[in-house]
């Protein structure tokens, strides 16, 4: 897994609540059987007019000019700032790596569904939730910037628990110190739990001295 | 005196294989299920990593959300599912783990599989990269659905990391009356606790109703926990549960054999097994109760499995309600499905009906699904009936029991096992707008097909609808009430 300490990069703004998996990658995706390749099918249904399939190739489909991701202001946006409920409904990981293979190195939201959360720590992605009061500046302040043109960045260190705007005003967010280590270190789970292996296995003899119908198979 | 224990906290503990400061445990995982959708990159995982599955005699590994229902010999059509099922099966081969195939007959939906071979057995834990993992914990076993992540985490480690939720009881008081089933009680708990009202819990379901309940209308309830946003759901351990495991209608091949019943090895699995309850007096975090007389057949209306009513209701109106959001939420769900606030349930027709999903395809759903279309047929404008066993076992004993036969000469459609049109990943989906009675769990938008309008029901209702052509309370069809 890639180290997460620093980022800079540009905001893409999506204004709208309950953002759910299947919106952010339809289920006729899910027939892939890679991690990589998500990100040109990324909020499918919003970014382009006509239906997908993976058969169909999208240089052929009609771009949807309104949807946020299909303006040039936005191109290289590596920020996903977002509203309430972010990545409910299905459990599916595509989600996650959709919006990393699209380059996406963060999402900022008020508030996250519960597995969405815990699948982008496991993907180097950084979940920051800020308060809607946060999140409600942050938009406008992006907004002013579109108007007169600019490329709204925002600075995430990770060490520091910051988010700091072009202005240089700064946001505090809390993470869960273990989650934190990992994402700082680029350490991945199963390493880590198989440091743990002769514990495992001391478990694994009694349960199965204690329990051998468990094992019968 | 020892503390008393909930169900839950005997599972956790005896799964704890270390704890942290913080909370979080690494759990030992005894079971883990595979499919075709969310295994993959978790495969892909482990072998550029050059890591080995733990156990592999832990895996079991099946095709069905993309498997076809018709035509099997022809093989999979879809060339993008294809090569999702063959890597399945290239996966499975290359580490180890036992498949059940396309062609062979113990094959079908993941959770139907399980509890049938007895690959479940109480007081396991038990994972799935799928939601409705949850389904097995009408066994008395800790089962819930995780990413894909976490499936190569357990098939590399044979553990999970993980924090305690917190506990519910569920307990409905007395009896259902006759023609109110599993999938009743448990819509109607949804309908009362609402999608949101089990997040952060852990559900035990208990009570007369649910005592009363066979292990498959157990399984129904507990399928459905996660739909109440409970990341588990589970029913203690009983003497229908340990008859269960010991002679199923069909052979539970992963269960102590039948060479084993005799031995000691049985009896001190049953002596665990009878542990696996809440003890008298234990502590829940929040209790939640129902009576069963107030019970009646339900039907959803909405796009969430908590818009919900009973048979002999209406169609709730928005402008009744005084919370903005819900108002504005029923409004949408309402637009969608093609429905006004105050119609009449069983004034509502429908264009097709889907008997199947993990949620009602297991034996006992078919032969309540059969009591009911037998003798009768379809109404003339249901377009189609498809009714879809849950794994190829359950098929061949519906036919030796000639219930295919009720179902032919009632118009319906006789499948093969899969998850079908309970998600439409396969050719099996609704068109744009069309109206289905449907067993499965789970009536968002577009789930069984694009601009699809699904409403939930017990495999009871969805044919007396199907042979009606409108919602009908299937106690009076039963009655010979037309
Ligand atoms: S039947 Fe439906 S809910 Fe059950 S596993 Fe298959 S797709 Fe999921």
């Amino acid at each position: 897994m890639d180290k997460f300490t620093q980022h800079s990069g540009v905001v893409l703004p999506l204004d709208r609540p309950n953002v759910d998996t299947d919106a952010i990658i339809p289920k006729q995706y899910l027939k892939s059987v890679k991690r990589a390749g998500f990100g040109p099918n990324l909020f499918d249904d919003w970014r382009y007019l006509d239906p997908g399939d993976p058969s169909i190739d999208n240089a052929s489909r009609r771009v949807n000019p309104d949807f946020v991701l299909n303006s040039p202001d936005y191109a290289g946006a590596t920020i996903l700032l977002g509203q309430e409920n972010f990545g409910c409904g299905s459990s599916r990981e595509h989600a996650v790596w959709a919006l990393t293979d699209y380059g996406i190195r963060a999402v900022i939201a008020p508030s996250f569904a519960d597995i969405f959360f815990n699948n982008s720590f496991k993907n180097g992605l950084l979940p920051i939730v800020l308060s809607e009061t946060e999140i409600t500046k942050i938009f406008s302040e992006e907004r002013k910037y579109k108007q007169n043109q600019q490329r709204y960045t925002l600075n995430i260190d990770l060490a520091a628990e910051s988010v700091t705007t072009p202005n240089g005003d700064s946001y505090h967010f809390e993470i869960d110190q273990f989650r934190k280590y990992r994402m700082l270190n680029g350490l991945d789970d199963i390493g880590l739990t198989l440091q743990h292996r002769a514990e495992i296995k001391t478990y694994e003899e009694r349960h199965k001295r204690e329990e051998p119908w468990l094992f019968s198979n | 005196m020892i503390k008393a224990k909930t169900l839950y906290d005997k599972l956790w503990e005896a799964h704890t294989v270390r704890q942290e400061d913080d909370g979080s445990t690494l759990l030992y995982i005894d079971r883990q299920f595979l499919h075709e959708v969310t295994s993959p990159q978790a495969f892909e995982g482990l072998r550029m990593a050059g890591r080995k599955p733990w156990r592999a005699s832990a895996s079991l590994a099946v095709p069905d959300h993309n498997v076809p229902t018709t035509d099997r010999e022809a093989g999979i059509t879809d060339p993008v599912a294809k090569i999702q099922v063959e890597t399945l099966d290239n996966n499975a081969a290359e580490f180890g783990i036992t498949e059940f195939k396309m062609g062979d007959i113990r094959q079908g939906i993941v959770h139907v599989i399980g509890p049938e071979q007895g690959a479940t057995l109480p007081g396991m834990t038990i994972v799935c990269g799928d939601s409705h993992t949850s389904t097995h914990g009408a066994l008395g076993a800790l089962a819930f659905g995780i990413g894909t992540s976490e499936v190569e985490h357990v098939l590399a480690t044979q553990c999970l990391v993980q924090k305690k939720s917190k506990s519910m009881l569920v307990r409905i008081n007395g009896s259902v009356g006759s023609g109110v089933t599993g999938k009743d009680i448990v819509l109607a708990i949804i309908g009362k606790i609402g999608t949101a009202g089990g997040t952060g819990y852990a559900i035990e379901f208990a009570g007369e109703a649910i005592e009363e309940l066979s292990i498959e209308g157990r399984m129904t309830v507990c399928n459905m926990a996660i739909e109440a946003g409970a990341r588990a759901g589970m029913v203690g351990v009983d003497q229908k549960t340990i008859e269960f495991v010991k002679n199923g209608d069909v052979g539970r091949a992963y269960a102590p054999s039948a060479e084993q019943y005799r031995d000691e090895q049985w009896s001190r699995a049953v002596e665990v097994w009878q542990q696996l309850h809440s003890d008298i007096g234990a502590e829940f975090d929040a209790l939640v109760e129902l009576d069963g007389v107030d019970i009646d057949p339900q039907v959803s209306w909405g796009t969430s499995p908590e818009m919900v009513v009973s048979i002999g209701d209406r169609v709730p109106d928005p402008q009744a309600e005084t919370d903005l959001i819900k108002r504005n939420g029923m409004e949408r769900a309402l637009i969608y499905m093609g429905l006004e606030g105050g119609t009449k349930i069983n004034e509502i027709a429908i264009d097709k009906v889907f008997v199947g999903s993990c949620t009602n395809s297991r034996i006992e759903d078919l032969r309540a699904a059969a009591a009911v279309a037998k003798g009768r047929h379809k109404a003339d404008r249901v377009k189609q009936v498809l009714v879809v066993p849950g794994s190829g076992l359950i098929k061949q004993q519906a036919e030796d029991e000639g219930l295919d036969k009720i179902f032919l000469a009632a118009g319906f459609e006789w499948r093969d096992p899969g998850c079908s049109m309970c998600l439409a990943m396969n050719a099996d989906r609704l068109e744009p707008e069309e109206r289905c009675a449907s067993t499965s769990n789970r009536n968002f938008e577009s789930r069984q097909g694009q601009g699809s309008r699904t409403h939930l029901v017990s495999p009871a209702m969805a044919v007396a609808a199907a042979v009606t052509g409108h919602f009908v309370d299937v106690r009076e069809l039963m009655r010979g009430v037309k």
